[in-house]
């Protein structure tokens, strides 16, 4: 598989497991306003796994469902940050403030890339993310002076950094803030992914080859 | 905070009152109306306006049976008629 081919599974997969992660909030979230916001969310970034997954399916002659739904659970190449399952609203937030932090380093790089498709692709998820943003920015400026959500943020910053290449890392400390500590690097999974994994492709799994 | 949530649907059309949300804040009202009022592309723009901020209106005096002035109680058929034969002309 092409370095391209990886780079392009690692976004895809970080956008479709934190999406799925945010959409087990659906009916649940802490406001009714706020589960429908959240849940739009999570479907806007299953919907950019979408978009980075045709771009490596392209390449790789496959298609898109088939590397959402038919690999095996060590063969996504997510961090290990979106795969966490998160129990409560201050985690859930400061990973969502995290992440979109950290994609926004990430999609500045990738739109100033030679590869044209590929920035191109990222403007454009780029344009959508600006509202995600909002939502996480907001969300985090409300929390910033409460406990729970301060050490929610402190926890999962290794895991954050992780998502980053090493020298993306200085951007994201600067944005959010944060010393650099030593990154759960990205490569192995927890034992969250196998559990979402098997839930995630249950259907699929269930009727083999079938068209939906 | 509640925030009534009135929603245009093409430029250059009126806003019409779509429903309300309930935010602690302008900005989270902002963020979740767009996502409820907005995510399937159906608003060209949206306006927000804290409850608050609404007069209502709701007394109405007609003592003296003005029918005329209203939508629903003055018939001008019959006036059209007799108007249409003295100018000679008809429907057509």
């Amino acid at each position: 598989m092409s370095a391209r081919a990886q780079r392009l599974l690692e976004l895809a997969d970080d956008e479709l497991i934190l999406g799925w992660r945010d959409s087990e909030w659906t009916g649940i979230a802490p406001t009714l306003e706020e589960d429908v916001a959240f849940s739009s969310i999570a479907q806007n970034e299953i919907g950019h796994a979408r978009a980075l997954y045709e771009l490596a399916a392209a390449e790789l002659g496959t298609n898109a469902d088939a590397l959402a739904f038919d690999r095996a659970p060590d063969e996504y190449r997510c961090a290990a940050f979106v795969e966490l399952r998160l129990m409560d609203w201050a985690h859930t937030i400061a990973r969502r403030y995290l992440y979109e932090e950290a994609d926004r380093v990430r999609l500045d790089a990738l739109k100033a890339s030679d590869d044209a498709e590929l920035a191109g692709l990222a403007a454009k998820i780029d344009r959508e993310e600006t509202y995600h943003r909002l939502h996480a920015e907001m969300w985090a400026g409300r929390l910033r002076d409460e406990s729970r959500f301060r050490d929610a943020v402190d926890e999962l910053w290794p895991y954050a950094l992780g998502m980053l290449e090493p020298v993306q890392r200085p951007e994201l400390g600067r944005r959010v803030g944060l010393e650099l500590v030593d990154a759960n690097e990205r490569g192995s999974h927890t034992p969250e992914l196998a559990e979402l994994w098997n839930e995630m492709t249950e259907v699929r799994r269930s009727a083999p080859g079938a068209t939906w | 905070m509640i925030f009534e949530v009135f929603r245009q649907e093409k430029k250059g059309q009126p806003f019409t009152h779509a429903g309300s949300v309930v935010a602690p804040d302008a900005a989270f009202a902002d963020a979740w109306a767009r996502e409820q009022y907005g995510r399937r592309g159906e608003s060209e723009a949206l306006w927000l306006v804290p409850r608050g901020a609404v007069h209502q209106v709701t007394e109405w005096a007609d003592e003296f049976d003005l029918k005329y002035r209203r939508v629903d109680g003055y018939s001008i058929k019959e006036r059209l008629r007799i108007a249409r034969e003295r100018a000679g002309t008809t429907p057509t």
